[in-house]
């Protein structure tokens, strides 16, 4: 059995997951990498990619759990009307093959039988690490060039207007829920973030009043980090939340009640009033530094 | 403009997810509803688009009796109508979801201009259902969209791009489309009391789909192992303080 493999780039760590992952699935890899100068178009890529499918006998499509990967592998699936499994954490070939797969951004997981071939799978990120698989060299390849594919796709690209440390990448967030009571409430926040190089982040409660933007919140609908330390503030621990941070190395939770539940997944715990305890970490570090 | 938008009833989980004894759902006894956050900026989304290019909007959902409460809930917050697909309790797996709105959208007969989706459903994350849809209509697709604008006979929408080099993505959609987009789009309003008042009077028709069999069929539910953790205490209040800094260094990132 031949499976095909949708990657990003070459170099994408997940799409190398993914590689990864088929792998278990035993027989050929066909990983396949879109022409980088071409503009992205998900029906064009999806149709190359069904094409390719065919002429080989794939019995698997395999993409990763990525904004791309869950897009073209939803229009393959739409094309070829059989069943995709999104964001797969492991699989048993066979009629029916079963899966376990992500719910709730990872806070619940679903076992299910798939019925449909070829199969549809894409792979939750980080469910295998990425280990160098012998003889797989990615084949690149030039979407298909049907007008009706065409009419999506992108014609601009506009560059992010960064600054600072994104959230995504940072090695420390500081964030705060709820519990940091106003907007300007945050500058303790940004505060203990500017000292350690960190990035601020905050939990829906926050960005739902309008304290915060969106591009701050962390989890489930918001954005997924994986710093060394992840410091949460006045947070009462939501699984949606959590699903966000789960990639922390390490958790410090800040919050006056000893039964918040964010204590269930801390590493350490501060038991107090984020408006004291803050500011004073903030003033150890100028101590320890002498400045 | 008429613009249809879907959204799933799902539970309002807290600090912790408990299933029922036969691992086929979460345990809702004690626990509130709700639809996904990009699902309720769909919504406000539709009523801004209304407001300022006219037309109609409309909220559908596939899910049980109770789930007239979030088309209330949507009716509240400005949406003009509700369709209501009433399921049994089975799982609906993607492609019959698909199947059912699609039916539906026949059914109605508004032309629709647009019918927005949430990038993903809160609970299964099928990343899929927009998709379905767009193609079984004929019409043009874009997912995790930021930004909509009305632009001559489409629509601009932008996208942010999660991959390398971080930036957005701009595409050029004609109308009719199909659009999923992600939280932060916009900031929901809050119903008003009067809002409220007026959704219970708005129209709302209801009928049953018949279940197409699932193709991927949910065998189980099960939690994640090994989340659960013993924290250290690392003090009360102020007075934490030197013991965090010293974590800090042993970590490197001070
Ligand atoms: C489908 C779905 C997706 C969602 N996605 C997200 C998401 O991406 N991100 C997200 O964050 N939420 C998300 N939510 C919302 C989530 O369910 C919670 O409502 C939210 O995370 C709560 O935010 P919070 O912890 O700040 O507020 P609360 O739950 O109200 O907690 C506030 C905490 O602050 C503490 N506190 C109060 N005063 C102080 C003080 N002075 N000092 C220190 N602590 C104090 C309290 O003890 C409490 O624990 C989602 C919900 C749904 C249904
Ligand atoms: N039962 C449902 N009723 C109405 N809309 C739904 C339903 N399930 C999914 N959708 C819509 O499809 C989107 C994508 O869902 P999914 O493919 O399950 O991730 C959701 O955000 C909703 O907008």
């Amino acid at each position: 059995m031949t499976t095909l493999v949708f990657m990003e780039s070459a170099g994408d760590e997940l799409s190398q997951q993914a590689v990864t992952f088929a792998g278990g699935l035993g027989g050929e890899i066909a990983a396949i990498v879109f022409d980088q100068a071409e503009a992205y178009a998900p029906a064009a890529w999806a149709q190359t990619l069904v094409e390719l499918a065919q002429e080989r006998s794939a019995g698997a499509v395999v993409a990763p759990g990525t904004d791309r990967g869950n897009e073209v592998l939803a229009h393959i699936a739409a094309k070829l009307d059989q069943p995709m499994s999104a964001n797969c954490m492991s699989v048993i070939p066979g009629d029916p093959a079963t899966v376990i797969r992500m719910r709730w951004g990872g806070s619940l997981l679903e076992e299910a039988m798939v019925h449909g071939a070829p199969l549809l799978l894409s792979v939750a990120p980080h469910a295998v690490a990425a280990t160098p698989v012998a003889d797989v060299e990615p084949i690149s390849v030039s979407a298909s060039a049907s007008e009706g594919d065409r009419v999506v796709r992108v014609t601009e690209t506009v560059p992010a207007s960064s600054a600072g440390v994104s959230l995504a990448d940072a090695d420390v967030v500081v964030s705060g829920g709820r519990g940091v009571g106003s907007a300007e409430g945050f500058s303790v926040i940004e505060e203990l973030a500017a000292l350690l190089g960190g990035a601020v982040g905050c939990s829906r409660a926050v960005t739902s009043a309008g304290w915060r933007p969106h591009s701050d919140q962390v989890g489930q609908t918001g954005t997924k980090i994986s710093p060394e330390i992840y410091i949460a503030c006045g947070i009462s621990g939501a699984t949606q939340h959590m699903a966000g941070c789960k990639g922390a190395k390490r958790l410090l939770a800040i919050n006056p009640d000893g039964e918040a539940s964010i204590f269930a997944s801390a590493d350490y715990a501060v038991i107090g009033d984020l408006h004291e305890v803050v500011p004073a970490i903030s003033a150890e570090i100028r101590k320890a530094r002498g400045t | 403009m008429n613009i249809l938008v879907c959204v799933k009833r799902v539970p309002l989980t807290g600090g912790k997810i408990t299933l029922t004894e036969d691992e086929q759902a979460i345990q809702t006894r004690h626990l509130g509803f709700t639809v996904s956050p990009h699902e309720e900026c769909a919504a406000e989304e539709a009523i801004r688009l209304v407001e300022a290019h006219g037309g109609e909007s409309v909220v559908l959902t596939l899910g049980p009796t109770e789930a007239e409460e979030q088309l209330r809930d949507m009716m509240a917050i400005g949406i003009d109508r509700g369709i209501h697909l009433v399921a049994d309790g089975g799982e609906w797996d993607s492609q019959a979801t698909a199947q059912a709105i699609v039916g539906a959208v026949r059914e109605d007969g508004a032309a629709f201009d647009l019918i927005l989706f949430g990038n993903e459903s809160a609970d299964a994350g099928n990343y899929q259902v927009a998709v379905r849809v767009a193609y079984a209509l004929g019409l043009p697709v874009v997912n995790g969209i930021k930004v909509i604008s009305v632009d001559g006979a489409g629509l601009r929408c932008e996208r942010e791009r999660t991959s390398h080099p971080p930036g957005r993505d701009v595409y050029s959609v004609p109308t009719p489309a199909v659009v999923s987009v992600l939280e932060g789009i916009n900031l929901p309003r809050y119903p008003s009391v009067p809002g409220r008042m007026r959704a219970k009077r708005k129209p709302l028709v209801a009928s049953e789909p018949a279940r197409a069999q699932p193709r991927l069929q949910m065998v189980r539910l099960r939690l994640p192992e090994g989340s659960s953790k013993q924290a250290e205490v690392l003090g009360h209040g102020a007075e934490a303080a030197p013991r965090v800094v010293e974590i800090l260094s042993e970590i490197g990132v001070m």
